[in-house]
């Protein structure tokens, strides 16, 4: 006979379940920006890899530390912090001063995230409400770029990266001509075409062989770990194909009204930060829309606003403000596009 | 038109893709099981009225007579499973875990089980529609498919709806469940009959088996039967969960979607399961009742899974037993994984809507914790429905669930599991919806 003792679990339907949990997901994002990460400190030499640490170490702590504070089991496990930090050290100059990481780290997390209540209550993206913080902060730093493969990168850190807190960093202007190969004007190709109407080469920034952000030069490599995070599932492609779509829709607008004028869509959608932002960015899950529709409305404002204010706005890097405007319009942009259930009727009817 | 379509397999849009486990039951014949010391045969077994008992306590019952009668017309009579005498007509444990009046009969172990021959035997074709449907509710057929609808309230169609074609539900798209399977490769003959029967009773002239493509021995089997005339067919679909919705089925065979809160009648269809028909099939031209229905034993810590042809009203224990069970803490489970009734005891019976008891060890058991939702998407490209099953758990959360119901379709899911199923932070999405439904009609009863 079965046993009378037989312990019975009740639970309700479905009794089955097949998902990674969300700190593999984590994990996994994290796994993708590694390489982006290994490629910023072979470009930038050991203040690229001080600044990743930094970031990344001062995002878990604050968290850390915030879980504590209201009692709660401490969250850094989830690997979520760790990837807000990773994704804004790698929007940062790879001279950085590493205090003002620290300080980027601690408002990304603690204004970015606790503040909302933690993982999936946040509004915005942290790492953008990190690095907005930083930008309006400290304007300076956060727009002194200097050149990559440097002869001695790895083992001299760029002047900048270790200022003391408070203290103005020291200029990189004479240390960049020193060991800048050609030339190095320091500015990114954004820069360039925006105050000098130079346009950068489409397969340079393609291949990454420009100034720029620590991770957000080699648009090949991001394009590479942003398709191995669709493939395992846990990046939705929808969201970086909207914003690149809205990019190239809105490029191509002002390209074709004024060519001399206004640069290709394929420099717009190149440069800057704008693939790293495409496939990283936008596409935290948390603060961007979930319904079918509003995915595509989000991906495609983020792009035509990036266009827009990298045009007529005097910042040369958008996508960050564009991105956090889109969090910021999720919810309505929701509101308005609801799926369309299977047998939907025409008129909905009164029912008792 | 249904797109999906015209890219190879018939189909529809989302779903999940659960592993299967079906080969440890699929190869292997029915077989009967014996008949249990006890039958337990609650009153309750269809949805609607309970029957009403027409025996007394002592009386000697024999297998195959009607024990319990209709109960007006949303109701059907139940006949003896077995040979025996009254124990008594009390109330009883059922799975749900409440109390529920039953006939109680002790197997008599002396007298044969044999079900008396009939007296004469009906020609469906002679008989008019009307007369077939109260053939039906005679033998008091109800959706073996798991719903337990009584059958021939379903083929009373309003007479102002006319029923082009009917579906006959084969997918069987619950992980470990082979019952269907082997109905539809065991009893051919039964099937086409009851699909015959059951097209006269809606007046359909054309009729689809719908079968999902990891049973393609089935489509081989049953296509030399298939009448010349192109009346009956048989398609594939696609193997994916829940194809055996009917709203999938629909959509997948013929690209029409069941309106929402509405029945399969309104866009001119019927949808049957295999089991229902094939019973219809092999028990209507004798009028004798459903006492018997096959069922898949299977899971873990069993020695013995398989299908076995089982009297209704067994119970648990003895069935656990003559499978072999091994384990000492179990889930127990009545139907498939994903939809299935969570049995509270070992002292409840099988009724006309069992269609497997499921064993699942403590590996299914997860106590992961339950996190916020990180509106990842997968739950709204695993519903079927299309809902938005992220908001519809935010606003759960937040106890709106007249907002859910207003706004959000609460009342179209129809609980299939596969949000729960995909959702990386454990958010038990169905059964909040399962809460917020009942709540929801608590508070249109009050309001009257």
């Amino acid at each position: 006979m079965a046993k009378s003792d037989l312990k019975i679990d009740i639970r309700t339907s479905p009794y089955i379940r097949k998902a990674p949990s969300v700190a593999q997901i984590m994990r996994n994002v994290v796994y993708a920006l590694l390489p982006l990460a290994a490629y910023s400190v072979y470009q930038f030499g050991i203040s690229a890899l001080a600044l990743l640490l930094v970031t990344t170490l001062s995002c878990m702590a604050t968290e850390h530390f915030f879980c504590r504070m209201s009692g709660k089991k401490s969250t850094i496990l989830d690997a979520s912090a760790a990837v807000s930090g990773l994704l804004l050290a790698m929007t940062l100059p790879p001279g950085f001063p590493l205090w003002m990481g620290a300080v980027a780290g601690f408002t990304a997390i603690a204004m970015g995230k606790t503040l909302f209540g933690g993982l999936g209550f946040n509004v915005f993206n942290p790492a953008l409400v990190g690095r907005a913080f930083i930008q309006a902060a400290f304007p300076v730093s956060i727009t002194t770029w200097t050149p990559a493969l440097a002869v001695d990168r790895f083992v001299e850190f760029i002047p900048s990266t270790l200022a003391l807190p408070f203290m103005k960093p020291a200029a990189t202007a004479e240390w960049t001509t020193q060991v800048a190969i050609d030339g190095f004007s320091g500015a990114t190709p954004l820069a360039l075409m925006k105050f000098q109407g130079i346009i950068t080469d489409s397969y340079d920034l393609f291949i990454g062989n420009v100034a720029g952000s620590a991770g957000e030069t080699s648009s090949l490599l991001i394009l590479l770990c942003g398709l191995y995070l669709i493939y395992k599932n846990m990046l939705d492609w929808r969201i970086p194909a909207a914003v690149i779509f809205g990019t190239v829709i809105s490029a191509e607008l002002f390209y074709f009204l004024d060519p001399s004028k206004y640069p290709s869509p394929a420099f717009m959608v190149l440069s800057g930060g704008l693939m790293f932002a495409a496939v990283f960015m936008a596409s935290d899950m948390v603060a961007s829309p979930v319904t079918p529709l509003g995915i595509f409305v989000f991906g495609f404002l983020v792009g035509f606003l990036t266009v827009i204010i990298r045009l007529f706005g005097g910042l040369t890097e958008a996508v960050m403000y564009a991105i956090l405007f889109g969090n910021a319009a999720t919810p309505i942009i929701e509101t308005y596009t609801q799926p369309r259930i299977y047998g939907a009727r025409k008129k909905a009817k009164e029912k008792s | 038109m249904n797109l999906f379509n015209l890219f190879g397999k018939k189909t529809f849009p989302h779903g999940i893709h659960p592993d299967e486990y079906k080969a440890e039951t699929n190869a292997k014949p029915t077989r009967r099981l014996p008949f249990a010391p006890e039958i337990i045969v609650p009153l309750a077994q269809n949805i609607g009225k309970s029957a009403k008992a027409i025996v007394f306590k002592g009386q000697h019952i024999t297998r195959g007579e009607v024990i319990a009668e209709a109960d007006g017309f949303m109701s059907v009579p139940i006949h003896a499973p077995v040979t025996g005498t009254v124990k008594e007509i009390d109330i009883a444990s059922n799975a749900k875990g409440g109390k529920e009046p039953a006939i109680i009969i002790t197997t008599s172990l002396n007298s044969g089980q044999q079900v008396p021959e009939p007296d004469n035997y009906y020609d469906y074709q002679q008989m008019s529609r009307e007369d077939l449907i109260k053939a039906v509710q005679n033998i008091g057929m109800v959706g073996l498919g798991g719903a337990a609808f009584p059958t021939h309230v379903k083929m009373n169609v309003p007479a102002d709806r006319t029923i082009h074609t009917i579906l006959i539900n084969g997918c069987e798209c619950e992980p470990f469940l082979t019952t269907d399977h082997r109905v539809m490769l065991e009893n051919i003959d039964n099937l086409l009959l009851g699909i015959r029967i059951a097209m006269k009773c809606v007046a359909a002239p054309k009729a689809i088996i719908g079968v999902e493509d990891n049973k393609l021995n089935v489509l081989e089997a049953i296509k030399p039967h298939l009448p010349s005339d192109g009346t009956i067919t048989i398609e594939a679909v696609e193997t994916k969960y829940p194809q055996g919705a009917e709203k999938m089925l629909a959509y997948s065979l013929l690209g029409i979607e069941i309106p929402s809160g509405g029945l399969p009648s309104e866009v001119g269809l019927a949808v049957f399961n295999v089991a229902t028909l094939a019973e219809i099939g092999a028990l209507l031209p004798k009028g004798q009742g459903l006492i018997e229905r096959v069922i898949t034993i299977t899971g873990d810590d069993l020695a013995k899974p398989g299908n076995y042809l089982a009297p209704i009203g067994t119970p648990l224990r003895y069935l656990l037993d003559y499978a072999g069970f091994q384990g000492a803490e179990a889930e127990l489970i009545l139907g498939g994984p994903m939809m299935g009734m969570p049995a509270r005891s070992l002292d409840v019976p099988i009724t006309k809507g069992t269609g497997a008891v499921l064993v699942l060890d403590k590996r299914a058991t997860r106590n992961d914790d339950i996190l916020p939702c990180i509106k990842c998407t997968q739950c709204l490209q695993a519903c079927p429905i299309n809902l938005n099953p992220s908001e519809l758990g935010l606003l759960a959360a937040k106890r709106q669930y007249d907002v859910m119901e207003e706004k959000y379709h609460l009342n179209d899911c129809f609980e299939c599991g596969c949000c729960s199923y995909v959702c990386p932070s454990n958010i038990p999405l169905v059964q909040y919806f399962r809460i917020a439904k009942v709540l929801n009609r608590e508070r249109h009863l009050q309001n009257g």
